[in-house]
């Protein structure tokens, strides 16, 4: 890696065959099956999927910040900096953790520690990671609730979060996670919490900071409409499993697995003419308990055939950038070559 | 917080007087007579006059109104004498007990030495063994550890003090010759060799009451560092790259003791009192032992004033504990 002349497209954090599977009562719960995929430097991944399918513990995973047990990443290989972190050392991930790769989660609410100052909290980062001086950590902590839009900074320093709206909360945590001046933000649906104008804003906040610092983000969502303001490319999940990859604007324009399509159904055109009503998609997603060893969205895809029940189908290629895990897709591009 | 405090305190005057009013009606309703002990053969008009002089001869009212002024101003007044040397109480009759005479206040500062050593001692170590307990306990939910825990600990709560009291005594100073089995009051540190006797005698009433008192709480301690370890704050403090120490130790502990803390402080007025069982296993002249004479003695001006003590200190301590709680818990407001 360090060999190649580094260019824009050289990934920072590259994901290889990553499985996770839960140890549960029930069985094991197979929550990522052989994930793949690339984040450059610089850009905005989004990651789109129902509840449940796996978005969250895909990212946790990768650096190992899941409990095991139940967790336990059986398989892979994720590549940040030169190292795999699944093979690296408790120390070594501690460093990358809140230092190289920052996180911000869903709820700000329960986010921050309720018993602490939000300057302890940045501080801290800042302490940990930058070896800084009291003193230091507590400028630079000023410094970076102004970046992230605080007003009245320094004395908000020793304000408790309680003390803080939902939005400037969420300002705080992303102030925490770009302390250490990351490479990869990791952001796990953090406007779900909000309502639309303080989402609206954070969302123009993260597309500053991003132009600003440069940093590669990762951005988990339930809303498409979100994924369509802000991200480069798109990793679609189902399951557990990567169904479609594009850029975003390939995706919109010509979404190749079903569920993508039931999933761009769902959004409620709000800006159109009419309100469309939302429609949510048919069906239950499967369990997830034991391997798949056919598409998991066949009991509920309106184009399935018999092909789709007795294989699991692969990330198949649709065009530059962009494959999906269907089998119309082989189909298609038959057709297309025929 | 500041105004609050002072709020709960003058709150808690009318409480305690409440309290005090009804105790003393409590203990005049109860049957027994404080002459019924004195010898056969004093005749009737002598028992009545002893009566008399204890007061008994007056109404209620005036005898609570009586009681009140010596409780509250006579008995201060003469500590004030004694600490300052003027003479502020003059002549004025303090508290006295009915079996030996002598002030109530007096017996019980000469008792509380003994109470405060044997049962305070073992409510500290209760409480030091219990939090490390509680916390390793629910960071390792379900190992052999939380199992050995949770069995030692259903123990502690379920066999009374003089079973496991008795139990000591017999193992212990019966059979292995160890340690006393009765605790010498009279015995005076002054050296290095009565220094090892004073622990020698203190070791078995203490860890009696001491894993009474850590079986509690560390179940406390367990169920609320259970409470705050899933939160989503722990895995944002991971997610910063933090040592798990600072984690758990930091981060879920300094939540998790907000209610333990708590529950720390009202128990602290049961060192007081609820060592009854176990100072009588142990014969120290504690203040458990000393209110169960005065009670078998109708020596009633001494339990009014031990029991009323007792209700002091748990008014005050459930004060401290909520304004404990105010200190701790950030978004706790008091106003
Ligand atoms: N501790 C656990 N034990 C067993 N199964 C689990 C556990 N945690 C997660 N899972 C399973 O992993 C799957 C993926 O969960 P995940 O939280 O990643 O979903 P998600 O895509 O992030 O959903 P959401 O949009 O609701 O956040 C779920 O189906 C869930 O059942
Ligand atoms: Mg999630």
């Amino acid at each position: 890696m360090k060999s190649g002349a580094p260019n824009e497209q050289s990934p920072v954090l590259s994901v290889r065959d990553l499985c996770t599977v839960f140890g549960t009562r029930a069985g094991d719960v197979h929550a990522v099956n052989s994930v793949n995929f690339e984040l450059s430097a610089g850009e905005i991944l989004g990651v789109v999927g129902e509840s449940g399918s796996g978005k969250t513990v895909t990212m946790m995973s990768m650096l190992r910040l899941l409990p095991s047990p139940p967790a336990n990443v059986k398989a892979g290989t994720v590549h940040f900096e030169g190292r795999d972190l699944l093979q690296a050392t408790d120390k070594e991930l501690r460093r990358i953790r809140g230092g190289r790769i920052g996180f911000i989660f869903q709820d700000p609410m329960t986010s921050l520690n309720p018993v602490f100052s939000v300057g302890f909290q940045l501080r801290e980062s800042l302490r940990r990671h930058l070896g800084m001086s009291r003193k230091a950590a507590s400028k630079r902590s000023v410094e970076l609730l102004e970046m992230v839009g605080i007003p009245d900074a320094e004395s908000r320093l020793s304000a408790f979060p309680h003390q803080f709206s939902g939005g400037m909360r969420q300002r705080v945590m992303i102030a925490i996670a770009l302390a250490c001046d990351p490479s990869v933000l990791i952001a796990d649906e953090p406007t779900t919490a909000l309502d639309v104008t303080i989402q609206a804003q954070i969302l123009e906040l993260i597309r500053d900071l991003r132009r600003d610092l440069g940093m590669a983000i990762i951005w988990i969502t339930h809303d498409l409409g979100v994924i369509a303001g802000i991200a480069n490319r798109v990793l679609v999940m189902y399951a557990g499993q990567i169904v479609e990859h594009a850029r975003v604007e390939d995706l919109f324009a010509n979404p190749s697995h079903p569920y993508t399509r039931a999933l761009i159904s769902t959004v409620p055109a709000v800006r159109g003419h009419r309100a469309k009503r939302l429609n949510s998609i048919e069906g239950q997603a499967p369990t997830l308990l034991g391997m798949p060893n056919s598409c998991p969205f066949e009991s509920r895809c309106s184009s399935a055939f018999a092909r789709c029940a007795q294989e699991a189908p692969h990330r198949m290629q649709v065009g530059s950038s962009h494959d999906a895990a269907c089998f119309l897709v082989e189909n298609a591009s038959h057709v297309a070559t025929n | 917080m500041f105004d609050y405090t002072i709020r709960r305190t003058l709150l808690a005057i009318p409480t305690l007087l409440f309290i005090s009013l009804i105790l003393f009606l409590l203990l005049d309703l109860a049957p027994g007579d404080p002459t019924a002990q004195l010898p056969l053969t004093i005749p009737p008009e002598v028992k009545e006059k002893i009566r008399e002089s204890l007061g008994l001869g007056q109404p209620l009212v005036i005898r609570y109104l009586l009681w009140l002024q010596q409780f509250f101003v006579n008995e201060p007044l003469h500590y004030l004498t004694e600490i300052t040397g003027w003479d502020l109480s003059g002549d004025r009759q303090r508290v006295l007990s009915w079996q030996s005479r002598s002030p109530v206040v007096d017996i019980i500062l000469q008792r509380l030495p003994q109470t405060l050593w044997v049962v305070g001692m073992s409510y500290v170590v209760g409480v030091l063994i219990a939090l490390p307990i509680g916390i390793i306990s629910a960071y390792r939910q379900y190992s052999w550890f939380d199992q050995i825990g949770t069995f030692v600990s259903m123990i502690g709560f379920s066999v009374p003090t003089f079973f496991t009291g008795v139990l000591l005594i017999v193992v212990f100073s019966v059979e292995l010759g160890w340690f006393p089995s009765i605790y010498d009051t009279t015995h005076v540190v002054d050296d290095w060799s009565s220094f090892l006797f004073q622990v020698k005698q203190m070791i078995m009433p203490t860890m009696v009451l001491a894993l009474y008192n850590a079986a509690q709480i560390s179940r406390f301690m367990r169920a609320s560092m259970l409470d705050n370890l899933n939160q989503d704050f722990v895995r944002t403090a991971r997610s910063k790259g933090l040592r798990e120490s600072t984690v758990v130790l930091v981060h879920v502990l300094r939540n998790s003791m907000i209610p333990v803390v708590t529950v720390i402080a009202l128990g602290v007025p049961t060192v007081f009192g609820g060592a009854i069982i176990t100072e009588q296993v142990f014969k120290v002249n504690g203040l458990g032992q000393l209110l169960i004479t005065a009670i078998q003695a109708n020596d009633i001006p001494m339990v009014q004033s031990l029991t009323f003590i007792f209700a002091i200190l748990i008014v005050a301590f459930n004060l401290i504990a909520d304004v404990l709680y105010g200190v701790l818990d950030p978004r706790i407001r008091y106003d």
